[in-house]
């Protein structure tokens, strides 16, 4: 198998198996928690639950009081390298036009030179995190092989794409085929480990402040 | 038929090429082929003295345009008269001899310059049938390649089809067509694929067998590193748009005529290794990227099913099959799910027991 043959099949049959276990493992997923159900509360609510729901939706992006500087690496680095993420999947025109082509709608996109700077800027705060998580005795003891591999599963599409771009180390064709390979494993396991967080986060946000709202601690 | 023995510079003076643009032309593949400035002239020494060699050209399944790549777009210049003072002792289209004259002319060639012969190939090789899908004199190219194959001092496959395989072995590949180092394992085989490859490229592998007696430092899929070391897209003049993000979005509108990167209407120019963007093409006239359309990657292995040539690299290759049957079965397994979920919790709200106070004082 050439460099191009490898590239044709990771864009072609690869690309098609990954979005279908996406999809369907999304769907599956989103069907199974959202139709647990919650037993009806008779109570009458001490407050207007929807408020608080939505309120904490976008509170708990802010760090409350004290814990920038109780834990500052979690916290700055962690946002770096999510709105990192951000700007490089959704607004480098390479990737612009994936989504187009299977959305049908597209965007500008930042000049490349400014995304190889975020690029640089997310991998270095995942790096941060990883020694943070490694170095910082309870980070250690709580972390499960899930999160080592989650981190894996993030980290390596954001290197490849980077060094596919940079030309570093393999040839461009072989390094994009890798990146779009990684970027495969990631929807494959998406739907099934914690990084399924990106679906669920705020509806989980918006479940919590309404469930305390409704008792009385709206916030 | 011009005499086999006489040297190659002679047969340049007769075609009224001085001395100076032959040491012009020489300096100017040696640099294009990365050697040495000293190569120069020791490639004009070596060449102006060489033996006319004797060449066999094959063509199997192919539509004959390296042929004319190679002799019409540059008959007018020096690689043209080069070319033409190769004893060229077999080719189909330029031969003036046919049917069994010509097969003789192939045999004794081949039995004058036994292990000295220079064989070029065009076109790929059939080999479902025992290689019934092509013949030529009622021999199957098959046949053919392997026993013209067997007293050749090296083996130059020419354009994609020799190459890779080439269109021939494009999906679903109907003759089994394969490449001349799928079939021959024991000769030097240089790689000059392109569909059709660059007339310059041929001649410098060609000169530089000439020159060195071996062939030029060869990839991992064969081809001469000189001219297949870079991708299309590291060398193209619209690079500069691509890392601005300035792209053509249509083939005429305004980044169109802006002459902005044609990455997003399908140039294949990032994954593709070949010369073009410098040697360009007609005599240094133009190539396709400079003439408006993106690279279709014609170089590479299988580049005619990699997808639609109008396609970015980044976008999927062919359209997505399995998506939707497979969300129509996620949907179908979370609501499964569901109500295995719910059966579970009726089947606990059904199964409990109130407490009592008596049952507390047990």
């Amino acid at each position: 198998m050439s460099e191009l043959q490898f590239l044709t099949w990771v864009r072609g049959p690869g690309l098609d198996l990954a979005i279908g276990i996406f999809l369907m493992g999304v769907l599956w997923r989103l069907f199974e928690i959202y139709s647990l159900g919650r037993k009806k509360d008779l109570a009458e609510p001490r407050s207007v639950a929807g408020a608080s729901g939505m309120s904490t939706v976008f509170r708990r992006s802010i760090p409350p009081a004290g814990m920038l500087k109780n834990s500052p690496v979690t916290y700055v680095a962690g946002y770096v390298f999510h709105v990192g993420l951000a700007i490089i999947v959704f607004f480098f025109a390479p990737h612009i036009k994936f989504f187009q082509s299977l959305l049908g709608v597209s965007w500008p996109g930042f000049p490349s030179q400014l995304i190889d700077f975020v690029a640089v800027l997310t991998i270095i705060a995942m790096l941060v995190l990883l020694f943070d998580r490694i170095t910082k005795p309870v980070k250690r003891y709580l972390s499960t092989f899930q999160d080592w591999f989650t981190w894996a599963l993030t980290f390596l599409p954001v290197l490849t794409g980077w060094m596919a771009v940079q030309h570093l180390l393999l040839p461009y064709t072989t390094m994009l085929a890798l990146h779009i390979l990684t970027v495969e494993l990631l929807l494959i396991f998406l739907p099934f480990t914690k990084l399924f967080h990106a679906f669920t986060v705020f509806g989980s946000r918006w479940y919590s402040g309404a469930v305390n709202g409704h008792k009385g601690v709206a916030v | 038929m011009r005499d086999k023995e006489g040297v190659l510079l002679a047969g340049l003076a007769e075609h009224g090429v001085s001395r100076r643009t032959f040491m012009k032309f020489c300096t100017t593949l040696a640099s294009l082929m990365a050697l040495p400035a000293a190569s120069g002239v020791a490639m004009a020494e070596a060449l102006a003295t060489a033996r006319r060699p004797s060449v066999i050209w094959l063509h199997f399944q192919e539509c004959t345009g390296c042929t004319e790549s190679i002799t019409r777009s540059h008959s007018p210049t020096i690689e043209g008269l080069i070319f033409d003072l190769i004893s060229l002792d077999y080719q189909e289209t330029l031969m003036a001899a046919a049917g069994h004259q010509a097969e003789e002319a192939l045999h004794k060639a081949m039995k004058d310059n036994e292990g000295k012969y220079l064989l070029i190939v065009e076109g790929s090789i059939a080999q479902g049938l025992n290689g019934a899908y092509s013949t030529v004199a009622g021999r199957s190219n098959l046949d053919t390649l392997k026993e013209v194959a067997k007293g050749a001092a090296a083996i130059v496959a020419v354009g994609s089809c020799a190459s890779y395989g080439g269109i021939p072995k494009a999906n679903p590949n109907p003759t089994s067509a394969a490449s001349v180092s799928d079939i021959i394992k024991d000769k030097p085989i240089v790689n000059i694929p392109g569909c059709p490859p660059i007339p310059v490229v041929m001649t410098g592998v060609m000169a530089h067998f000439l020159t060195f007696g071996s062939l030029p430092e060869l990839d991992k899929l064969g081809r001469p590193k000189a001219f297949y070391g870079e991708t299309i897209h590291d060398r193209c003049y619209r690079r500069a748009f691509y890392d601005q993000g300035k792209f053509a979005k249509t083939f005429d509108d305004e980044g169109a005529r802006n002459g902005w990167c044609l990455f997003e209407l399908g140039c294949k120019g990032p994954v593709t290794y070949n010369a073009c963007a410098t040697t360009k093409w007609n005599g240094g006239t133009s190539w396709p990227v400079e003439s408006g359309h993106g690279c279709l990657g014609c170089s590479e292995p299988d580049f005619w099913d990699a997808g639609s040539f109008y396609k970015a690299l980044s976008m999927p290759a062919n359209p997505l099959k399995v998506a939707s049957g497979v969300a129509a079965v996620g949907a179908a397994v979370g609501v499964a799910v569901s109500l295995a979920n719910r059966a579970k919790k009726g089947a606990a709200k059904a199964a409990h027991e109130t407490t009592t106070l008596p049952d507390l004082e047990k």
